[in-house]
């Protein structure tokens, strides 16, 4: 894996590269990306993948006027510009989910098949509740039940990570408040944005998420124009790190149709 | 010294604890009953009233969405003690300008209330705790970068006499800043701001404001009050720091009888332990800096939180967040605490918490200004330096 620094505008960001073949843009969930992910390993047998941390994850810096997921599309654009990347494929996890929706409605034509996992990002729900559960509202252990299938398998030890491992972590988690907090888990604009992205893109969702709902997922289908939904068994919402070859799997498969997708749930109106 | 009587207007005929998950931002306001509620607010005004007349201060303070201090909008209860008194100098310590939308707003509230006090009025200037944040659903991250930004504008505001200004900054945008009415103190009323950490306590020292801390005992004050005077002199005010700069916020019960002053201190005690708070309101990501989480997530634990489980009178005292007994014994721990700490000007005593019931609080308030805050005055005057012993020494003779 290569690891290397642009310095786009006043943000250092740090971005990875594996692989050879056609590029794949891999946007990371609020967890942040770390050189040992299964899932970018198994994508990267048959792709480039570029995997840059966000703006405030990882190692790359934040600046202080960077403080909501719109901007940090705008700095993933920059990378695209910088690599020369016309077109490309995009996997986005989570809140990456939502980075790479985002990119899709500034540069439609820049993408050749996106898939959202477990994206967050809209609000379509009720005034009076949340689309998505209140993280900040919740114990660790009460948000490992939402994000896992089996949450016992993802204990949360601090004593297992080095002190640079674990300031990354706490340091994400800190720019994931930064950009989730208010309003929660969603930019307003851009469900009335997302009718303009135009690449075939696939919504995967696993089926014990508990966090991203399968009518959430399914309004999202609903306002992306050629776009279906699945679901992968036995998941929480942290798919590729609970079910890291199934998940790239049917990525790869996606990736490899020719045309459009062949939809399981097709927006009706 | 100047000692300031301060109550949180706890609101505490709760269910027991095992009940509820959180006192703070979730229990349901069910539990809050309005008559027995109006009735507490009468009997705490009047409590701040006995106070004046005994010749202390005022200090009042704001939370939301807790029991603990029914006070969700101290610029009103501000407003009603500054027509019910007429001698007391009454501080508001503070307003959370990380969490409140408008400072512009704010700055008017104050000016209001300072014409309303005759100019009796000190302004404070507070980050919060981290359970306001949930209750604000004010954004945990870069909240200090708010609350400057905020108190820059509100002294803006409060000190320009010539029309309006704009302000587009980071956090806050206003294109007519011209505020009526201005303060009635000229250019504005004193500024107080509270910090815990020495980082902090050094910015508010650079500007030369009134620095608080709250109940940081033996272990926090004396890095805090030397970040604080280390910022002070960095910023070229002078080598030294006047006491007067400096508060320290205890809980404080006193009486003659020692017997009601171990039970007043143990009433007291009711402010620290009736706080089950859950770890997600309590350090909601980016209130405290990385390193200090990481630290957390490797063992560690703030001093005072560590230690409260098994708190009582005796430890308290020991760790200097409380200063309780006879008068003579108060008047002795607070001159252990003020020559350990390297000296304050401000006492900012909690005399009311809990169940502590109308009569022993008066019992308690009286005793404090008779017995013991005259001593005060004469031991520790209000132009004296702070700085270890040494120092004062020092400088004193010179």
């Amino acid at each position: 894996m290569k690891h290397h620094f642009l310095h786009t505008g006043d943000v250092e960001l740090e971005w990875h590269e594996m692989g050879e073949g056609a590029p794949l843009l891999y946007l990371h969930g609020g967890q942040g990306f770390f050189p040992d992910d299964a899932f970018v390993a198994a994508l990267a047998r048959t792709r480039r993948v570029i995997v840059p941390s966000h703006p405030g994850f990882g190692k790359s810096s934040l600046p202080d006027w960077l403080d909501c997921v719109t901007d940090i599309a705008h700095v993933h654009l920059a990378l695209l510009d910088y690599l020369g990347l016309d077109e490309v494929d995009v996997v986005g996890c989570s809140i990456g989910g939502w980075v790479a929706a985002e990119m899709g409605t500034m540069s439609p034509e820049r993408f050749g098949r996106i898939v959202l996992a477990a994206p967050v990002g809209i609000k379509v729900g009720p005034v009076d509740r949340l689309d998505v559960p209140d993280i900040f509202a919740l114990s660790q252990e009460q948000v490992a039940s939402l994000f896992y299938h089996d949450a016992a398998k993802f204990r949360f030890d601090a004593s297992a990570y080095s002190d640079e491992k674990l300031t990354t972590i706490v340091r994400n988690r800190e720019t994931l408040t930064l950009l989730t907090w208010e309003p929660y888990m969603h930019n307003p604009k851009l469900r009335y944005r997302l009718q303009r992205v135009t690449a075939p893109t696939l919504i995967l969702r696993g089926g014990s998420d508990g966090f991203v709902s399968a009518d959430y997922a399914n309004s999202f289908a609903r306002l992306i124009p050629n776009s279906s939904v699945e679901t992968i068994e036995a998941a929480g919402h942290n798919l590729a790190e609970e079910r890291p070859e199934a998940f790239a799997a049917r990525v790869e498969a996606f990736l490899a149709e020719p045309q459009t997708t062949k939809t399981l749930w097709r927006n009706a109106g | 010294m100047r000692a300031w009587f301060f109550s949180e207007n706890a609101y505490p005929d709760l269910p027991p604890e095992t009940d509820y998950e959180s006192i703070r931002v979730t229990l349901p306001n069910g539990l809050y009953e309005p008559k027995k509620g109006a009735a507490l607010y009468d009997r705490y005004i009047d409590e701040w009233l006995v106070a004046e007349e005994e010749g202390l201060d005022i200090m009042l303070n704001e939370h939301h969405q807790t029991p603990t201090c029914v006070d969700p909008a101290a610029p009103l209860v501000l407003a009603a003690l500054a027509r019910l008194t007429s001698k007391a100098r009454l501080l508001l310590l503070g307003n959370p300008i990380s969490n409140r939308r408008d400072p512009v707003r704010v700055a008017e509230e104050m000016a209001l209330a300072d014409i309303l006090a005759h100019g009796r009025l000190e302004v404070g200037f507070v980050r919060g705790v981290p359970y306001e944040l949930a209750a604000a659903n004010s954004n945990p991250v870069r909240t200090n970068e708010r609350h400057w930004e905020a108190l820059d504008l509100i002294i803006k505001a409060w000190t320009t006499r010539d029309g309006p200004f704009s302000h587009e900054g980071q956090f806050f945008h206003h294109r007519n800043v011209n505020i009526w009415p201005r303060p009635y103190q000229d250019p504005h009323p004193p500024v107080w701001v509270s910090a815990t950490s020495p980082g902090g306590a050094a910015r508010v020292g650079s500007r030369g404001f009134v620095q608080a801390t709250f109940l940081t005992g033996f272990g926090g004050t004396p890095r805090v009050y030397e970040s604080y005077r280390q910022g002070w002199r960095e910023a070229g005010r002078g080598q030294v720091t006047p006491v007067n700069r400096l508060a320290y916020a205890p809980l404080l019960y006193t009486s003659p009888d020692p017997a009601r002053a171990r039970a007043g201190a143990e009433q007291l005690l009711w402010y620290l332990k009736a706080n089950k708070v859950p770890v997600h309101y309590k350090n909601p990501p980016g209130y405290v800096p990385v390193d200090v989480n990481v630290r957390f997530l490797r063992g560690a634990m703030p001093q005072l939180a560590a230690s409260i489980k098994d708190l009582n009178v005796e430890k308290a005292i020991e760790a200097g967040i409380m200063f309780a007994g006879t008068p003579d014994q108060v008047f002795d721990q607070v001159k252990h605490f003020y020559d350990k700490v390297g000296g304050f000007g401000h006492m900012l005593l909690m005399g009311q918490a809990g169940f502590l019931n109308h009569e022993d609080t008066v019992h308690g308030i009286r005793t404090f200004a008779r017995e013991v805050y005259p001593r005060l005055k004469e031991a520790f005057p209000d132009d004296a330096a702070s700085g270890a012993e040494q120092e004062r020494a020092h400088v004193l003779a010179g």
